[in-house]
């Protein structure tokens, strides 16, 4: 199956999916797709529904309409969900072993460790606790349970908040790394630097609704003429424009 | 489940505040209750001037009281130090080196001789204490008022024994040492008889008539003063109480106290390991990644009431087998009362997971834990019959409602065999466990 094919197929659609809490609409019939080995940013104000939607991408949530068509979807929330006084290989274990028990993997717990202690480049510190590593380490070990069940699609929510450069350069690679090998990866984000370098596509979503879809330079085009310039004005500028 | 419960027993030994607590609490506690129920009240220190001669006697009416049968008497519940005045007892007591002073004045012996005259006058000691303190002082005032009480029921003895010799003098006559004489008194039973049999010998008329009367006064006198003896010695013992129990057999004190100290270590152990290690789930963003697919939100519900149960029931072990070195504990019943343990551990873990589950975050549910627990349990030791009907019902329903009663009835029950029914304990803590794992799995559904 070669790449045109496989972004003819998404890995993971929503289909017209709405949320509401305590009377507020949070989605409002929204769309949304990823295709296998594609990156695509999730980009908007605060409170506009990108965890709400990544959320019920991930199974976490139950829309109240719509539907979500897709298998094999991993979520890595945006604080690290983890033990902090277990150590790394302990961490490790215990989601393996109740994946295993899940019935979402075959792989032998042990074997699963090992391999995600290699995949994060943490092998040297598996007994140290996680609550004494950094936080781009520890974001690496989120990401990493989220691995474990060899899942098509990973759903990250604004995986490097907090993270300093070198951290945020660090976990990125290791990101990629994964959509090398045919992951898809939707991730949500307020950097706007972070979703031009990082996504092929953005997805703007402001009070519920997905107002944008495309490139960066589509975004860009979107406000400006010839789509040159610095992107996070051209955002403001389109919000500006759709009254957010 | 083996493996969320393998993971909080790695978190619980990763913490060694955590687990020093849980090992040495149940220890501590036992050590102090321990010591406290087998070591008798300390004793209070009271300072003694006796003002009295020292050859001076305390006789009267025949009956001699000894001065150190009194001194005996007085410093029997206490500790008495000599003091070499008043002055000298007054310093003791404001330095603190005696919480009371006792005075017998000089005059005491010649009050205590009146008791047996016309003209009785009531003996009088004097008593210091230090106001400063009014715990130690009321503590003191009792003490001083057992000591005074078995003093005074000495005396009143011993005149009664007194009082009682006289009677039987007038009664039934004999030795009479008056003033180093011995006088013959003839007694009303003679004096009786030998009215009796003068009286048939006179001629009818006044005389005749005048000794009859005299013959029937001895005789009435005879019979009422027979009487007179047991009044009087009811009267140095005016109350007696027989004691009869009814009802179900109550645990003893010593199995009551040690019931208490068990229940209320395994309440707060329990209870705030649940509810902190489940909120704890929230405030490490783990729970929602667990409930993505990987396991029920009843099984983490299950997980920690099994933790609680594990480690609430070892530490209640621990305590009592520690408790079990000062006092007597039934090792014999051990099924009982270990079955008591798991319940109860059982009934708190769940209780535990609702509070933890209805606070989500780690200090919300501590507090709320420890606000909740203590009151309850305290009430739930208030006696039926020390508040009115309404307030005891009301105490009862939350005892009710609450592990504490319950656990404390199963673990007297299991370690005496005369204590309340253990199983309808069993029952209740069952039912209990039930009741707050449905709340608690009702409070996770919005975790």
């Amino acid at each position: 199956m070669d790449q045109e094919e496989t972004r003819a197929k998404p890995a993971l659609a929503a289909r017209e999916v709405a949320k509401a809490f305590d009377g507020r609409q949070a989605l409002d019939g929204i769309d949304f797709e990823v295709g296998a080995g594609e990156v695509v940013a999730l980009i908007g104000p605060n409170g506009a529904g990108k965890t709400t939607l990544l959320s019920i991408l991930a199974g976490i949530s139950e829309p109240d309409s719509g539907k979500v068509e897709g298998d094999g979807v991993a979520w890595v929330p945006q604080q690290a969900a983890l033990y902090r006084r277990l150590s790394v290989r302990e961490n490790l274990m215990l989601f393996a072993r109740l994946q295993h028990e899940a019935g979402q993997t075959d792989e032998d717990p042990q074997a699963m460790v090992d391999r995600m202690l290699e995949l994060t480049g943490l092998t040297e510190r598996a007994d140290d606790q996680v609550g004494t590593l950094s936080g781009g380490n520890q974001q690496r070990i989120n990401i990493a349970v989220g691995l474990m069940a060899g899942p098509s699609v990973l759903l990250l929510d604004e995986p490097s908040v907090g993270l300093d450069p070198a951290q945020r350069e660090r976990l990125w690679g290791f990101i990629l790394g994964l959509v090398g090998t045919g992951t898809a990866v939707a991730f949500s984000t307020h950097d706007i630097q972070e979703a031009e370098r990082y996504a092929e596509r953005i997805s703007v979503v402001a009070e519920g609704e997905r107002i944008f879809n495309g490139t960066a330079d589509d975004l860009r085009r979107e406000v400006e003429s010839g789509g040159v310039g610095d992107l996070e004005t051209s955002f403001l500028a389109f919000l500006r424009k759709h009254g957010h | 489940m083996r493996w969320l419960l393998l993971k909080d027993l790695q978190i619980l030994r990763r913490s060694p505040l955590q687990l020093t607590l849980l090992v040495i609490y149940p220890i501590v506690i036992a050590l102090l209750v321990g010591f406290a129920m087998t070591r008798g009240p300390e004793q209070t220190t009271v300072a003694l001037y006796n003002a009295m001669p020292a050859d001076e006697s305390l006789g009267f009416g025949g009956e001699e009281v000894d001065g150190n049968e009194i001194r005996d008497q007085l410093c029997g519940r206490v500790d008495c130090i000599e003091a070499n005045g008043t002055d000298d007892a007054r310093k003791m007591v404001e330095s603190g080196e005696a919480t009371a002073a006792v005075i017998v004045p000089e005059d005491f012996g010649d009050k205590i001789r009146s008791l047996a005259s016309l003209d009785p006058q009531p003996p009088e000691i004097q008593v210091v204490v230090n106001g400063s303190d009014a715990v130690e002082s009321q503590v003191t005032d009792d003490r001083i008022d057992a000591m005074l009480g078995e003093a005074n029921l000495l005396l009143a003895k011993r005149l009664s024994e007194a009082a009682n010799r006289y009677l039987d003098l007038i009664l039934k006559g004999g030795e009479l040492d008056l003033f180093g004489q011995e006088l013959e008194i003839l007694g009303l039973q003679k004096s009786e008889r030998i009215l009796n049999k003068l009286e048939p010998k006179l001629p009818p008329g006044t005389d005749r008539d005048e000794l009859a009367r005299a013959a029937r006064f001895a005789q009435l006198a005879t019979q009422n003063l027979d009487l007179a003896g047991p009044l009087l010695t009811a009267i140095t013992q005016p109350i007696k109480a027989d004691k009869v129990e009814v009802g179900d057999d109550a645990p003893s004190l010593d199995t009551f106290a040690v019931g208490v100290t068990v229940a209320f270590a395994l309440m707060f152990v329990t209870v705030l390991l649940v509810a902190g290690s489940l909120a704890l789930e929230k405030e490490e963003n783990a729970f929602t990644r667990l409930t993505a697919g990987l396991v029920t939100r009843g099984r983490i519900l299950a997980a920690k009431v099994e933790l609680g149960t594990v480690v609430g029931a070892a530490v209640a072990l621990i305590l009592l087998v520690g408790l079990g070195l000062f006092v007597g504990i039934a090792w014999e019943r051990a099924p009982y009362w270990l079955l008591a343990l798991v319940f109860a551990a059982a009934a708190f873990s769940a209780a535990g997971a609702a509070l933890g589950a209805a606070a989500r975050e780690v200090r919300a549910a501590t507090l709320a834990a420890v606000m909740i627990c203590l009151p309850v349990a305290l009430l739930s030791l208030v006696p039926d019959d020390a508040v009115g009907s309404a307030v005891e019902t009301m105490i009862n329903v939350v005892s009710a409602i609450f592990p504490f009663r319950p656990a404390l009835d199963a673990i007297t029950g299991g370690l005496e065999i005369s204590g309340a029914s253990i199983w309808l304990s069993l029952l209740h803590l069952a039912a209990l466990t039930g009741v707050y794992s449905v709340l608690a799995r009702l409070a996770l559904r919005r975790f």
